[in-house]
């Protein structure tokens, strides 16, 4: 019964990575495509925890965290890029 | 046009407090290593995303005041040591890269396995922080 559940989980989440990658690849501007992928990217972590569930191991736990540092940064690098057009700056200008 | 300034106070703010939890959970990784998923490698790329982090969320002058290390330094420094725990118990008449290992009742912790692996895995760990910064602030630092 359990195992119906989480399966039935996975499928959606999978229609939910689905739909994002639609967004993304229609996405009129630039901001559309960041967001959808850092939904993505937390889609993700909740299948992996799902899987760590089904396979019955805690190995996996680190990868959580690891995927939401990697999305947090990345989305963040992202919006720089987008906001200033350099990603590190020399010197603050403020 | 003129461009706006901005004020990332939000950005700056939750730098402050995520490097912190992103430094900890790198040496959480470095350490489980052994027994557990993590060691060198990962725990030294995690190390590097937290400088990382900091290099998007301040500027690059700032930086190299509060962090004065050359980090290709970095990588020459681990290499050293990953070399010298294979020769130092060639010194002693082993083998090449032979390792060790031995309980001890260390105060806080209790009963601890310590092994020559620790400073092997210490030089990778050096190494991978070095060259992914290295490689990240060359990209960044040339004009364009």
């Amino acid at each position: 019964m359990i195992e119906l559940m989480l399966v039935t989980s996975l499928v959606l989440f999978g229609l939910t990575i689905a739909i994002t990658l639609i967004r993304i690849i229609l996405g009129p501007s630039l901001a559309d495509r960041i967001f959808g992928l850092d939904m993505i990217g937390i889609t993700l972590i909740s299948v992996i925890a799902i899987v760590s569930i089904l396979l019955n191991t805690n190995v996996f736990l680190d990868v959580i965290l690891i995927f939401g540092i990697l999305a947090f940064i990345s989305t963040i690098a992202f919006g720089k890029y987008m906001e200033r057009g350099v990603i590190i700056e020399r010197k603050r200008d403020s | 046009m003129k461009q706006i300034k901005s004020n990332d106070v939000m950005l700056r703010t939750v730098t402050r407090v995520v490097t912190f939890i992103i430094l900890s959970f790198s040496l959480y990784l470095f350490f489980a290593g052994h027994n557990a998923p993590g060691g060198g490698f990962i725990g030294g790329l995690m190390t590097a995303s937290a400088l990382l982090l900091m290099y998007l969320a301040f500027d690059m002058k700032t930086l190299r005041k509060a962090l004065p290390f050359d980090f290709t330094a970095l990588i020459s420094i681990g290499l050293l040591l990953a070399i010298g725990t294979g020769v130092t118990t060639m010194l002693l008449g082993y083998p090449f890269l032979t390792q060790f290992f031995a309980y001890f009742q260390l105060p806080i912790i209790g009963e601890t396995e310590l092994t020559t692996a620790l400073p092997f895995d210490l030089g990778i760990f050096l190494v991978v922080v070095g060259i992914a910064l290295t490689i990240t602030l060359t990209i960044a630092e040339d004009d364009k």
